[in-house]
């Protein structure tokens, strides 16, 4: 393996895995729902994959697909009813599922309650990682443009009104939640043995809201946006590491810190995220010239 | 008769925007529906498409009742339908909002473009190649890769009129579609509807403008606090003692 790759393979593979995550919230954004239950998907993905091949020495493609449909899975009953819910309604709805799924695994003996499960056999692979991220990003790249493309933009811009073009928007909603909830549940699997370990902990609030901030700071209207954003925020804190140092501020805090200043500024002067600055710069530009052009 | 509407109330609180309204529309008319500010008109349409439930009466579209149908199965029986207060998807160009119009029609292709099969690249062509007749049937072939929110007020009412015919409806109910017009625009939409309904669809049109209405109309519902006044032909109607009472506000 070349030099590069095994210095930063650890970034890498987060980089990979938050990408995965920001997608999934990508999937229920892309028509307009706010929804934090992914952390939760993403538990359960990570458990049932880490059971699976902990405790029944399954092979690890095997494990990958329980963590993957289980989630979607348990997504199908809980999207029929919270996604009627509304904006702010429906996040809270989400994040109430999550902290269930949470809560459940803190009180499970089998799963070690709070503590989690250790020593999971590492199985992941760097390039599984890149491949699943690829894989997910053409599927939603072909999306574009489709018959189901097209309903889900039109659900995102106004849901009604879609909705008397014959677009049966609920059924549309059920399927991308369910999907997101796959992707997570993939994530959990793939994390889980990356790092040998998963805990109720690490899959509270703060990850559901991390895996939408990836989204939006790096712009929830294009595919690639979420991707985006995953790498620009996991890779920030690294390539900050020596300013914090020489500036003798912990690394933690500097990292919630710029991550909410970022995600303040990308709102007020970016609502279409990093993605969209290029686009932003040349209708600046434009602007520019035209005023000057008029004296 | 295509759509048959019966005894229809529709209440908000207290108030009956709809109170025992009528229409019957035939294939292939053009029926105004007419009637001072809040008649009820918009909210005959909006109960008709499936956006609110009536509280009473009957809707039959083809043979088959809709009220109570959610809007999308309405729209797959064959109603499709403008609004007054324009609600075009905002962030979509011209030629993507007739696309998204289209969805009935188009064959779902999610899976056949995963593997990148012929038949989906040919069913898009096709999908966009409708969506631009249409355009250039409202006159719009030159702006279809614009934003529509780019678009002025005038020209965002066609695009509207152009979705809701993208999927080869029935039926369209359009809500005025001619407001904020100059008068050669007006003379291209009512051209286009008298188009429509010669290729055997209806249309049933809210309007403001009265000579449009009585021009373009084979028949007319007028509605007075939610319920029918008068109806039947043009001329008709325009001389009913009602209807000019009901105009001119006076207690004839």
């Amino acid at each position: 393996m070349p030099g590069f790759l095994l210095a930063y393979q650890s970034l890498l593979a987060f980089i990979g895995l938050n990408g995965l995550l920001a997608l999934s919230v990508y999937c229920t954004l892309c028509c307009g729902q706010l929804s934090l239950a992914n952390a939760g998907f993403m538990a359960i993905g990570a458990y049932t994959g880490a059971l699976l091949t902990q405790n029944a020495h399954a092979p690890f493609p095997l494990a990958l697909l329980a963590g993957a449909l289980l989630p979607a899975l348990v997504a199908v009953p809980l999207g029929l009813p919270v996604l009627r819910l509304r904006g702010v309604f429906l996040a809270i709805a989400t994040i109430g599922f999550g902290e269930v799924v949470r809560l459940s695994f803190v009180n499970w003996s089998y799963t070690n309650g709070a503590l989690g499960l250790v020593a999971i056999p590492r199985k992941t692979d760097l390039w599984m990682i890149w491949v699943a991220l690829a894989a997910v990003m053409f599927g939603l790249a072909r999306l574009r443009g489709s018959r189901a493309g097209y309903a889900l933009e039109a659900i995102r811009e106004d849901e009604a009104a879609a909705r008397t073009m014959g677009i049966p928007s609920t059924q549309y909603k059920v399927a991308m939640f369910v999907l997101g909830a796959a992707i997570a549940g993939l994530a959990g699997v793939l994390e889980a043995h990356l790092t040998y370990m998963v805990s109720p902990g690490g899959y509270g609030f703060s990850r559901a809201v991390d895996m939408l901030v990836y989204a939006v700071v790096g712009g929830d209207t294009i595919f690639y946006g979420p991707v985006a954003g995953a790498a620009f925020l996991t890779v920030l804190p690294e390539a900050l590491r020596g300013a914090g140092r020489a500036l003798g501020l912990a690394p933690g805090p500097l990292r919630l810190f710029l991550n909410g200043a970022i995600l303040l500024a990308v709102i007020l002067f970016l609502p279409n995220g990093i993605v969209s600055l290029p686009r932003t710069l040349r209708a600046l530009r434009l602007r520019r010239a035209s005023r000057a052009a008029l004296g | 008769m295509l759509l048959s509407v019966e005894d229809l109330e529709r209440s908000f609180g207290g108030v009956r925007a709809l109170d025992g309204a009528a229409l019957q529309v035939k294939p292939g008319e053009v029926h105004g529906l007419i009637g001072p500010n809040g008649a009820g008109k918009t909210t005959l349409l909006n109960v008709v498409s499936g956006l609110f439930r009536p509280t009473r009466g009957r809707i039959v579209m083809g043979g088959e009742r809709i009220d109570g149908m959610p809007p999308y199965r309405i729209a797959a029986l064959g109603i499709t339908r403008t609004y007054q207060n324009i609600r075009l998807f905002p962030g979509l160009s011209a030629l993507e909002n007739v696309m998204v119009g289209a969805h009935l029609v188009r064959r779902g292709d999610t899976f056949r473009r995963l593997f990148f099969l012929p038949s989906a690249r040919a069913d898009e062509a096709r999908a966009r190649e409708a969506a631009m007749r249409l355009l250039a049937r409202v006159g719009l072939a030159d702006r279809a890769h614009h934003l529509v929110s780019a678009l002025s007020y005038g020209d965002q009412r066609r695009v509207e009129i152009a979705r809701a015919l993208a999927s080869a409806p029935r039926l369209v109910l359009l809500d005025e579609p001619t407001a904020g017009m100059n008068a050669a625009e007006v003379q291209a939409v009512a051209a286009v509807i008298r188009q429509v309904a010669s290729e055997g669809q209806s249309v049933v049109l809210v309007e403001h403008n009265v000579q449009l209405v009585m021009s373009v109309s084979d028949r007319i519902t007028v509605l007075n606090f939610g319920k029918v006044i008068a109806h039947g032909e043009p001329r008709h109607v325009a001389s009913h003692p009602e209807v000019i009472a009901a105009y001119l506000g006076s207690e004839a």
